[in-house]
């Protein structure tokens, strides 16, 4: 084991459940969560932000937990993939079936993370690269705002679909 | 990566005297970049101080000017209502970059002292003069298509990736910093150093000075500003040339103009000559375009990079002509 | 809106895919998903010279890291029978047969720990010169005994030459496409765990059978020694076929050697030099035509790169072969050995770039006699398959030509190129023919009726994102003749027995057969009052004999791509507003999922056409821009509006569900109809991929 100033004992909320665990401070949000918790739907497709197969929601914000530093996340809170359906899936997940939003489905929980952050960004109107005037939702807006999420199966259509019907905007 | 001590910094003084000193030591801000870097291999440090607990997330007005804490994080900062209001070629140019996740995690004073993305920086493997002074620079006759045309040495031709800092050059900011000498302030333009034959000294500061925030002045009456971006890919990919401009026009004439250009140079390029050239004249597509072409005079492109210098010229004229032309 | 089950019959309907749920929720395990105790780490040391000699190892160094298990190498690895695939043959010496080649394999208990020692171990080389640039020009070009899979190098007929001569209309232009990687988001990763003498293999393949029988040739196995797992695969694009990936004999390696299971994962990085990618191209296309467009000649010649490991020559030229009629044509391939890493299958090997080439071509000589590019197509129909003589079993090119050119408002185009400017756009459309082989392989498949009226079928198929899943559950239960919920279709274990892999457009063709006809055998069985035992009743078809015996002809899926494109006047900045696909497929199972393929395949093609370009740096025979900042493919905000649609093409001669297998010819022609379109719009040729700002309007 790596002496007591190389790890640390991290404390997190994660899935509405507290989590404390000793970690490698080398170790990743993303590691942590794969290779520690048994929690593997979130993927690895780059370890470098990339491609976004890694997005999940802290403290709210969609963010790539290849980035973070496991020891750097103590005291907030994480959810993913696994922890946004309840009985019923997530109505993103629910869409993302129905549109067929994707096809091998190892971007998905990434892209499902990301939409329903970038739908909380949308509602505090942030604007994007494309937006001109008031901030409203559009087809051109949901491509840009998720254009961090690689899909190389080209589900892009499906998903801007299923974000839309979402959002309310069908 | 190589393993590391981690500590969390209780204040700005305490986090200085943790790294000031210690040249394995650095700040750790959102780690977008630098956690990347350590995960290559590039970065290998043996402490970092986590500094983003410190109180500098916030955007204040100073006077006339605003203040920007060092870690108000891309995404809020392109958001402000001020910063959208007053500055809109500083919200464009970070919604420009990277990604909406990068952006949420991305932090202002970070995003400044990023390093250059040249595939040969990135991958330890590779001779690289920035990460391994005296070890060559591969790019100059190998991957360089977007690689820089002013103001680079035969020792280094990387450029810096940064989106923020251009429009902050076009934005006169000047950066808040803190060593162990105390808090001081430096001109954006001044905070980098020419690349010459030390490509691996990249800032003009003190080696562990932190980086607490940036002010921007107010803009002149009835400035315009926007930034404009091309890359290859739509969106989530670094530019291969950009413009941030500010532009005055009172009575047909050119009474303010400022220029910054990105994915050129190893740091921000503020267009002087440009500036200079156009500065009282007419703001005419012609005249933008003989300022374009005076500050490219100095370009020395390379074999796959001689597309960049017509391309920052006509992106120059759209730019400001577009500038010029609104009402 | 959610579709979880259809009433019989199935084919035909929308029906959403089987594992979805699984998929958005996180609860679908992959390779490096599979939750093994016990588990270590096995990380790759890459060869960091192009070609030479691995003189020293610092073995010891490493093993005194941190939570270092093992270091597999030269002289401890199992030693491995030569079964002629270099790619393969790992730590069998000292040679480096290119950047990136294993040289090691450190073995931790934790993945930081692997990594941090396989970075830091330090290895001596002996480095010789490389040749590892690929030119048009290579004086080491030459014919190989055939291309990909098992096409022949050249083909002929007439005198092409004399028919040049004498056409009042010639097109003469080269075209260069360059090496691509396929990038799947799920890299590759394979678990080897062993258990009294046997293992387990939890990876990541398009043809989990497949890896079985090299594998246990390789290092020795008995049958019955190794099995397969891949339940779901990250995606695959060819790069995930036959043969198997390095990881997978690292793997087994390392888990023989520290006696614990071990997964490698294979970097991002890393999939450039080790998994396969698409060669770089350079082709010549010389059309002869009359004035009235009709073609008297066609010539298609293919330069291409292979590696000095293993020869794999890419059939781009085999594209022309069956494509448009002319009564003198030549085709001909030329490959050079290089000291990089071995290209494989990319989506739509031969014809991706082929179709570039020849529907370019087609494009210039559209616009030298003064024709439609759509007219042009339709006029230089052939009746036969010009190349061979066979039949077509069914040719729907000119259908989907007609339909397309409707659905995209094509009539009225003004061809003249550089003349629509649309604010800070030129704007251009653009067309391209499109086919791919309907090829079908034997496999085996079973289906069981159990006593609670419930039926499990069983192929060792792969569901890579295509929906084989989904569709193979429709087909059967319309064989049933039964609702899909009382299917369930287990596949992705090469226990099962021999199958196809997802490869070549073959999957459905090649599974459905035998899942069809075991289901209808099983159907009738029990119509029969055959009585059922309390474990089930199996029925099993090979398929192997009745695939050998089908008629002699030419198979093929039609296809054509329009395209709108707009470039920046400025910046020369390429977007594709606008992209509209009509295929001929035979029978088309499920509509949601092929119109996911089908944009799929468009979608990487618009990738190809704009982004995609891996770059060798020769000094180190290494592609420096490894990594997906540097490699673009496409982001959601690069694909605008994209129109799929599917032409009736009832075929009796293909397979017992009448399908062409659509996963590939969505990619092909994507490329030319957005350089034909950039030409429009700009008045600049783009003969070279990809049409970067640098390239467009300069």
């Amino acid at each position: 084991m790596a002496g007591p100033e190389l790890a640390s004992t991290v404390r997190l909320m994660l899935n509405g459940a507290p989590v404390e665990l000793v970690v490698d401070n080398r170790t990743t949000l993303l590691d942590l969560l794969r290779d520690r918790l048994d929690l593997t739907g979130t993927k690895k497709g780059c370890d470098h932000g990339q491609c976004g197969a890694c997005t999940v929601l802290l403290d709210g914000r969609r963010v790539n937990s290849c980035l973070q530093l496991a020891v750097a996340v103590a005291g907030r809170e994480v959810t993913t993939v696994e922890g946004l359906a309840d009985d019923e899936p997530h109505p993103m997940q629910a869409a993302f079936v129905a549109h067929d939003a994707f096809q091998c489905g190892y971007c998905t929980p990434g892209q499902i993370c990301s939409a329903i952050g970038m739908l909380d960004e949308l509602a505090a109107s942030w604007p994007s690269a494309v937006s001109t005037g008031p901030v409203r939702l559009d087809d051109a807006e949901i491509r840009e705002r998720m254009a961090g999420n690689i899909c190389r199966c080209g589900a892009y259509p499906h998903i801007v679909a299923a974000i839309r019907e979402v959002a309310g905007g069908d | 990566m190589r393993e590391f001590a981690y500590a969390r910094a209780r204040s700005v003084d305490a986090a200085v005297a943790l790294v000031a000193d210690n040249p394995e030591a650095r700040y750790l801000g959102g780690g977008t970049n630098l956690v990347d870097l350590m995960e290559l291999g590039v970065e290998r440090p043996e402490l970092l101080v986590d500094v983003t607990g410190l109180p500098l997330d916030d955007v204040t007005e100073d006077g006339a000017a605003l203040r920007v804490g060092a870690l108000v994080r891309n995404s809020d900062l392109a958001a402000h209502p001020l910063v959208r209001e007053r500055y809109p070629v500083l919200s464009q140019a970070l919604l420009a970059g990277a990604s909406g996740q990068l952006r949420n995690a991305a932090t202002t004073g970070g995003n400044l002292v990023q390093r250059t993305r040249c595939v040969y920086f990135t991958d330890a493997t590779k001779p690289c003069n920035k990460r391994m002074p005296g070890s060559g620079c591969p790019a100059i006759e190998g991957e360089h298509h977007n690689l820089a045309i002013l103001g680079a040495s035969d020792h280094c031709v990387a450029t810096h990736p940064s989106d923020l800092a251009v429009a902050l050059a076009a934005l006169d900011a000047r950066v808040d910093l803190q060593d162990l000498a105390g808090p001081h302030e430096i001109p954006l333009v001044d905070f980098y150093r020419p690349v010459g034959d030390r490509p691996d000294l990249e800032l003009t500061v003190q080696d562990g000075a932190l980086v607490t925030g940036v002010a921007l002045p107010p803009l002149p009456a009835g400035a315009r500003s926007a930034y404009r971006k091309v890359r290859e890919r739509a969106s989530y990919a670094f530019a291969i040339a950009s413009v941030a401009a500010v532009l005055v026009v009172e009575d047909g004439l050119v009474s303010d103009v400022r220029i910054g250009l990105g994915a050129v140079a190893s740091h921000p390029w503020r267009a002087r000559v440009a500036e200079r050239a156009l500065l009282g004249g007419p703001a005419t597509e012609a005249a933008f375009e003989a300022a374009a072409e005076a500050e490219l005079d100095s370009a020395t492109p390379l074999r796959d990079n001689a597309y960049k210098v017509p391309l920052v010229r006509d992106l120059v004229v759209a730019v400001l002509a577009g500038l010029a032309g609104e009402r | 809106m959610t579709r979880f089950w259809q009433a019989a019959p199935s084919v035909g309907h929308p029906l959403t895919r089987i594992e979805g749920l699984d998929k958005v929720t996180g609860r679908a395990r992959y390779a490096g998903d599979v939750a093994v105790p016990g588990l270590a780490y096995g990380a790759v040391v890459p060869a960091t010279i192009p070609r030479g000699r691995v003189l020293n190892l610092d073995v010891e160094a490493t093993l005194a890291m941190p939570g270092v298990l093992a270091v597999v190498h030269r002289d401890n690895a199992p030693r491995l029978t030569d079964i002629g695939e270099g790619t393969l043959f790992l730590f069998q010496g000292d040679r480096v047969a290119h950047w990136g080649a294993p040289v090691a394999l450190v073995v931790a208990d934790t993945p930081e720990r692997a990594r941090e020692a396989a970075e830091r171990m330090r290895v001596d080389y002996f480095p010789e010169p490389p040749d590892t640039v690929f030119r048009a020009d290579h004086p080491g070009l030459y014919e190989p005994e055939y291309v990909n899979p098992r096409n022949p190098t050249v083909t002929g007929k007439g005198d092409v030459d004399a028919a040049l001569a004498g056409a009042a209309v010639v097109v003469d232009a080269e075209y260069r496409t360059p090496a691509q990687h396929n990038n799947a988001m799920e890299p590759h990763s394979a678990t080897a765990v062993r258990s009294d003498g046997r293992i387990t293999l939890h990876t990541s393949t398009q043809y989990a059978y497949g890896v079985v029988p090299t594998l246990s040739k390789l290092f020795g196995f008995a049958p019955g020694t190794l099995r397969v797992l891949s339940e779901h695969v990250g995606g695959g694009f060819g790069n995930k076929g036959m043969p198997p990936r390095p990881d997978t004999v690292l793997a087994v390696m390392a888990a023989t050697l520290v006696g614990r299971p071990v997964r490698v994962t294979l970097t991002r990085p890393q999939l450039w030099p080790l998994t396969g990618y698409r060669t770089p191209t350079a082709q010549r296309i010389r059309l002869g035509a009359d004035q009235d467009g009709r073609l008297v000649a066609l010539e298609h010649r293919a330069a291409l790169q292979t590696s000095r490991l293993h020869e794999f020559t890419e059939q781009a030229a085999v594209y022309s072969r069956p494509m448009y009629g002319a009564e003198n044509m030549r085709t001909s391939h030329r490959v050079v050995a290089l000291d990089v890493p071995t290209p494989r299958w990319m989506r739509a090997p031969g014809e991706a770039p082929g179709s570039f080439a020849l529907e370019s071509a087609m494009d210039e000589l559209a616009e030298a006699c003064g024709v439609d590019p759509v007219e042009l197509r339709l006029r230089n129909e052939p009746a036969v398959d010009p190349t061979t003589g066979q039949a077509f079993s069914s040719r729907r090119l000119a259908d989907c030509l007609r339909v397309g050119a409707s659905r995209f408002g094509w009539a009225g185009r003004d061809p003249r190129p550089a003349v629509r400017r649309d604010g800070r756009w030129w704007r251009g459309t653009g067309v391209a023919g499109a086919h791919y082989p309907a090829r079908a392989a034997p496999t085996t498949a079973h289906a069981t009726a159990l006593p609670d009226g419930s039926f499990v079928v069983r192929v060792a198929a792969s569901d890579i994102g295509t929906g084989a899943r989904t569709v193979l559950t429709q087909l059967a239960a319309d064989a049933l003749e039964v609702p899909v919920d009382q299917v369930r279709v287990l596949i992705g274990d090469s226990g099962f027995g021999p199958a196809m892999g997802a490869g070549g457009s073959m999957g459905t063709a090649s599974w459905s057969w035998p899942v069809v006809t075991a289901c209808r055998e099983l159907a009738g069985r029990l119509a029969a009052g055959e009585p059922l035992p309390p474990d089930g009743l199996t029925s099993t078809f090979d398929s192997t004999a009745a695939i050998g015996a089908r008629a002699d002809y030419a198979r093929y899926a039609f296809g054509a791509h329009f395209a709108e494109v707009a470039v920046d006047v400025t910046t020369g900045e390429v977007r594709v507003p606008r992209l509209t696909g009509v295929y001929a497929v035979g029978r088309v199972v499920n509509p949601l999922t092929a119109r996911s393929q089908s944009i799929g395949g468009m979608t990487m093609g618009l990738s190809t056409a704009l982004l995609e370009e891996s770059s060798m740096d020769g000094r180190f025979g290494d592609w420096v821009n490894h990594n997906l900042a540097d490699y673009h493919v496409a982001t959601n905000a690069d694909v605008g509006e994209i129109d799929v649609t599917y032409v009736d093409d009832p075929d009796d001669e293909l397979n017992p569900s009448g399908v062409k297998g659509l996963g590939e010819i969505g990619i092909v022609g994507v490329a030319a109809a957005i350089a034909n379109a950039a030409w429009h719009a700009t008045g600049v040729r783009q003969r070279e991929l990809p049409i970067t700002p640098a390239r467009a309007a300069r």
